[in-house]
């Protein structure tokens, strides 16, 4: 089996019920992890190499280890998955959701009896009203089934199991603005440390872990790790969810190696862009990472590959520029979102990306001064690492500043003919 | 409880009432279900007024002011009047790539309506919204809680029909 998080994803139906969820192995994955101690539990999943799959890739078990353990550590510990899919051009976690929600369901109980929490949320954005129906439903048949409450298959681990549907903010994917927002505030980033690991959800020790990273357990405890190591050819293990969107053929998501090269994913996945189209440049994993050429089609979809010629894996949902479409007005579209969904609360991200926003809208419409190029390149060392308090303005420096270098005769184009030069 | 409490609490309905306490079971402290708590009174009367607002504060043993911080905070809390549905267009990037900007234009072209606004019969409301996670069947939009994909200028001429 070579598709483990999508093997139940069939194109005659609509989703995996519980009973064939079970028929292909469903909860076996648990019954092999509760037979073990919650420390086992989490080396195996150190062992597996398994890191998150939300877009930052830290490795799972390594965030796991921090929890406090033992006798002496808080009786009150929480495990939240972090549902929050609202990265533009990203479309991944809403599959595994609607079409498999046990999945989900059973990496919830595993995650939680590691770290021994006795309460778990999911985070859901609140535009996922399928998903919503859907994970509730498998929600309430496991604890029909006794996966869920006291007592889990008469151990001593007893789990409760929450859906919280969120009401719309990209920032609340910022795992500690998620926390603020699940305890009912504003969603703003808190300061780090302490690390929600020990003083996360309402002070409490708190894994927040991605939809996709928790789905990947229940196949690790049930076929083993060798056979998870064995699932891609690179340096990385397991598979990825991949996607691409724009102008291709057949835009899609599909579960790959990772490390599978981004153009045989465009080209033989995606069947390469539309006729009388050119691709000029991509984002690989979401909004808040570095464009690539042409020339990087050989790279792996992996995460040291991509950091390597200057971008991110990220969410490896790809939105794929051609040739007709402006990457200057591609831009713009980007920070208008990052702009909006910035929470307000740290001063470089609030009044920077309108500015950013402004300039660009400047260019475009053919009034920018020749300086405004050099302002924008400032703007992505002053938004950048370390000058805020999360990775929102930081990530929505990606874009601007690899375009800045990539298509920087599109940006002077503007400056010198006041409008859009080769663009339909 | 103080009886001005009680009285606000009371503008409530018992149906409004039990579903808020049911979400506020959920979590440490009552105030945890805030967000739920405003969703539950907008399936009931469409949006949140000042009354709803200081009616579900006191329930969830919270200041109006806060609880208005969270209000204004989120994108699907409404605290003016909304249209029966609310159509949702996606205007993130993959959407914008593939029209959305001309979807816009052609559902405010057979409603009548600029975004913001409401149709004069009071069933829809046009916001924009951001990345709906649909993306390889862009463009896309909600019209409620139904998701339309694939969306082209026909789809939009039967779908609101004038």
């Amino acid at each position: 089996m070579d598709k483990p998080l999508t093997k139940n994803v069939l194109p005659d139906r609509d989703y995996a019920s519980y009973k064939n969820y079970k028929t292909t192995g469903g909860y076996e994955g648990l019954k092999n992890a509760i037979a073990q101690s919650p420390s086992e539990v989490q080396q195996i999943v150190k062992d597996s190499g398994l890191r998150g799959r939300g877009g930052a890739g830290f490795p799972t078990g390594l965030k796991w280890s921090f929890v406090p353990m033992g006798d002496n550590a808080p009786k009150q510990k929480y495990f939240v998955i972090n549902a929050d899919e609202m990265e533009p051009g990203t479309f991944k976690d809403r599959l595994l959701m609607e079409k498999d929600p046990h999945q989900l369901v059973e990496g919830i109980i595993i995650s939680s009896y590691a770290i021994q929490a006795s309460v778990a949320y999911i985070f859901l954005r609140g535009e996922y009203y399928l998903s919503a129906r859907r994970m509730q439903q498998a929600i309430d048949e496991a604890y029909d089934k006794g996966y869920l409450g006291k007592n889990i298959l008469g151990s001593d681990f007893c789990l409760e199991l929450y859906l919280h549907t969120s009401a719309g903010r990209y920032i609340c994917g910022e795992e500690t603005a998620l926390l603020n927002s699940l305890e009912g505030k504003r969603a703003n980033p808190r300061a780090k440390p302490p690390f929600p690991q020990i003083s996360g959800l309402w002070g409490k020790p708190t894994i927040v872990n991605n939809v996709e990273t928790a789905c990947n357990l229940p196949h690790i405890f049930n076929y083993g790790l060798s056979w998870y190591q064995g699932l891609s050819p690179s340096g990385s293990n397991g598979t990825k969810l991949v996607g691409a969107s724009g102008k291709v053929k057949r835009p899609g998501l599909w579960e790959l190696p990772l490390g599978t090269p981004i153009g045989e994913i465009i080209e033989e996945y995606a069947g390469g862009m539309r006729d009388g189209l050119k691709l000029k440049g991509f984002l690989p994993g979401g909004a808040s990472v570095d464009f690539l050429l042409p020339e990087h089609l050989d790279v792996p979809m992996d995460y040291e590959p991509i950091e390597k010629v200057g971008s991110r894996m990220g969410t490896s949902t790809m939105i794929i520029m051609d040739d007709q479409t402006c990457p200057v007005k591609m831009v713009l579209n980007l920070e208008q979102f990052f702009s909006q969904e910035s929470c307000g609360w740290c001063t470089p991200c609030r009044d920077g990306l309108p500015w950013v926003v402004t300039l660009l809208q400047d260019l475009i419409d053919g009034r920018g001064r020749p300086e405004d190029l050099e302002t924008l390149q400032r703007h992505t060392r002053l938004l950048g690492p370390g000058n805020t308090f999360c990775a929102l303005a930081p990530g929505a420096m990606g874009p601007l500043q690899s375009a800045l270098k990539y298509f920087r005769a599109d940006f002077e184009n503007y400056l010198e003919q006041k409008q859009a030069v080769g663009f339909n | 409880m103080n009886s001005a409490l009680k009285q606000q609490i009371d503008t409530l309905s018992p149906e409004e009432i039990e579903a808020i306490e049911k979400e506020a079971s959920h979590y440490e402290v009552k105030s945890g279900a805030s967000i739920e708590a405003l969703k539950i009174v907008q399936e009931h009367r469409n949006w949140v007024s000042d009354d709803s607002l200081k009616a579900v504060a006191a329930l969830l043993e919270m200041s109006p002011e806060k609880l208005e911080g969270v209000a204004t905070f989120y994108n699907l809390i409404y605290r003016k009047p909304v249209g029966n549905k609310v159509i949702h267009y996606c205007n993130s990037v993959s959407c914008w790539m593939l029209g959305a900007d001309n979807i816009c234009k052609k559902i405010s072209k057979q409603l009548g309506i600029k975004p913001g606004e409401t149709t004069p019969d009071g069933e829809y409301t046009l916001l924009p919204v951001v990345c709906l996670g649909d993306c390889d069947h862009a463009p896309v939009m909600l019209v409620g809680d139904e998701l339309h994909r694939d969306l082209d200028e026909s789809k939009i001429e039967s779908l609101f029909k004038v």
